[in-house]
């Protein structure tokens, strides 16, 4: 891990300067705040806007806000996940700043290693920011949620967006260009989702984990939810470990 | 002298494509190695080889004493790379930059500090150190590459196209920083400015085609391709003079033939070492007032031009 505290420092600090941290989190923010208010409001939306027709809308839970939440930070999550980690070795093997950093004495694990770490963070730190303002306004509209419930519930979606990163990440140190990584990302995606409606194996999948997140939330998890958590991780784990495998002998 | 860098046979396929093809080079420790070759004859790549980017197909380099394709982390730390394609981190201003550079070296606070300073001092970058990478001119940006390779104070020094970008008063100065370098720091510079190897290089490889065509020093490339002609330039106002000295150099047998360039006459001769006596007593007996005579030696573009003719088809190499 030579390297990986400076290449940390440098991979974080960039993720500011360059503005990418503060418009996700700011994003995340957003989608945080407005999940609960959807989440009370449309049924009154809907009902003023056929105010003609007899609709029977249900009265909104808490269960809508948090389902609102995961379905909001799934999708804007997704996405920022593919457009932060497409680049993120493609970018700099395309412009040469892999070569300029990797001719000094710097481990190949630890550049890749510096580089996830620091979109984790900053997926995180987004997560962090958009939950703590879902708890806040669901609070405020819906009843306190536990705050270990909810905590919990957010890692098991970053954990879901990590997954995301991880596949990006690893088409990112194949290709020598960031949209055939995107492109790979989105694949995944794809793939991830037709699974995920599988029976058996869908908990297996990032979006299969969103369930387990809503009910994390609501203090309703049962058993059998640890598999499907581990087999999510170890995912992450096998996508970085062949990310390395390929990386470390990869002409630059 | 010991070698810095030493290439075996060293071949490098991509495909069906050979960039490097058994390349066999010594560069003496401490020298200023010049390494030509047109576009695409490999240069780039064989650099690469030898900073340990890029492994070869078969063959083997050793640099300051280390095997590149093993990727030793102690070789990194005796090398440096300034590399002309390297867009560095335009988000960083220099001093960042540089600063960047030195923690990946494992230096810490007055000695960081120092080196820093040393290289922008170096450079000429102190002024713009605190400005973003990204608003720095071509050749700042080149200046700014260089100082990043000189952080570690390096045993072999690898320049691609080091001053390409510069303007005339720039060039002059890294050239003059790179001579410096001369016995402290093996520099293996690639350049097309034949001008700026000629003027700072001890020793020069031309590589075309993935081969090296060429790989001496400046005095034995000249002797080598020097053509048997010598000019003789006469003080002005000796045009009688000029043509009796035509005359008794006409009835040498050792002279093949004799021009007028319009500045100077070129007498072609079968065998230098003979004749250059020959025409230096006759001169002398003649009473002409000599301006200038010497054995004209080719350029190293005049070299580079025998060597690698430019009509040849490049498309196939790196």
């Amino acid at each position: 891990m030579r390297g990986f505290a400076v290449l940390l420092k440098k991979e974080i600090t960039e993720q500011w300067r360059t503005g990418r941290l503060p418009v996700v989190g700011v994003i995340f923010l957003l989608f945080g705040l407005a999940s609960p208010v959807l989440a009370k409001y449309t049924p009154d939306i809907v009902k003023l806007a056929a105010s003609s027709i007899d609709i029977h809308v249900p009265t909104p839970t808490i269960k809508d806000a948090v389902d609102q939440l995961i379905k909001n930070l799934n999708q804007v999550g997704v996405l920022t996940a593919i457009l932060l980690a497409m680049g993120s070795v493609a970018g700099e093997k395309e412009s040469g700043t892999a070569a300029f950093v990797l001719v000094k004495p710097v481990g190949r694990f630890a550049f890749l290693a510096a580089k996830f770490t620091g979109l984790a963070l900053t997926m995180a730190a987004a997560v962090l920011l958009g939950g703590l303002a879902a708890y806040i306004y669901t609070d405020l509209l819906f009843a306190p949620l536990s705050v270990l419930g909810f905590g919990a519930a957010c890692l098991v979606i970053l954990l879901g967006l990590l997954e995301i990163v991880a596949v990006t990440f690893l088409g990112s140190t194949l290709v020598r260009s960031s949209i055939p990584a995107a492109a790979i990302g989105l694949v995944a995606v794809v793939v991830a989702g037709i699974v995920s409606s599988l029976p058996q194996v869908g908990h297996f999948t990032p979006f299969g984990l969103n369930e387990l997140a809503s009910d994390l939330a609501l203090q309703q998890v049962g058993t059998g939810w640890d598999w499907p958590v581990i087999a999510n991780a170890g995912f992450v784990v096998v996508a970085m470990a062949a990310g390395w495998l390929v990386f470390r002998r990869q002409e630059l | 002298m010991e070698a810095a860098i030493v290439c075996h046979s060293l071949v490098k396929r991509y495909g069906d494509i050979t960039a490097v093809d058994r390349l066999d080079l010594e560069v003496p420790a401490g020298s200023l190695f010049g390494f030509l070759g047109p576009n695409g004859a490999g240069k780039t790549t064989t650099i690469r080889l030898l900073t340990g980017l890029s492994w070869p197909t078969s063959g083997r380099a050793v640099v300051a004493g280390l095997d590149p394709a093993r990727g030793d982390i102690q070789l990194r730390r005796r090398i440096s790379h300034q590399d002309q394609q390297s867009k560095l981190y335009g988000w960083m201003n220099g001093r960042e930059l540089l600063e960047f550079v030195g923690r990946l070296f494992g230096f810490r606070g007055p000695d960081l500090r120092s080196r820093v300073d040393e290289a922008l001092e170096k450079t000429g970058l102190v002024e713009a150190a605190g400005r973003r990478v990204a608003g720095y001119s071509g050749g700042m940006r080149q200046r700014l590459n260089l100082a990043q390779a000189l952080m570690n104070r390096p045993q072999v020094l690898f320049l691609d196209e080091p001053a390409s970008s510069l303007d005339p008063a720039g060039r002059h100065d890294i050239l003059d920083l790179l001579a410096d370098l001369r016995g402290q720091v093996t520099v293996f510079m690639s350049s097309h400015i034949l001008e700026d190897v000629e003027k700072v290089c001890d020793r020069v490889g031309i590589i075309d085609r993935g081969r090296l065509v060429a790989d001496a020093t400046m005095a034995e490339l000249q002797a080598r391709f020097a053509e048997p002609v010598f000019a003789i330039e006469l003080e002005p106002g000796q045009a009688a003079a000029e043509a009796d000295l035509i005359a008794v150099l006409g009835q040498s047998a050792l002279i093949g033939g004799i021009g007028h360039d319009g500045v100077a006459l070129r007498v072609a001769v079968n065998d230098a070492s003979r004749a250059g006596p020959e025409i230096l007593r006759i001169l002398a007996t003649s009473g002409v007032h000599v301006a200038r005579f010497e054995r004209l030696r080719p350029s190293l573009e005049d070299v580079f031009l025998r060597l690698v003719p430019s009509q040849r088809p490049r498309g196939a190499h790196r």
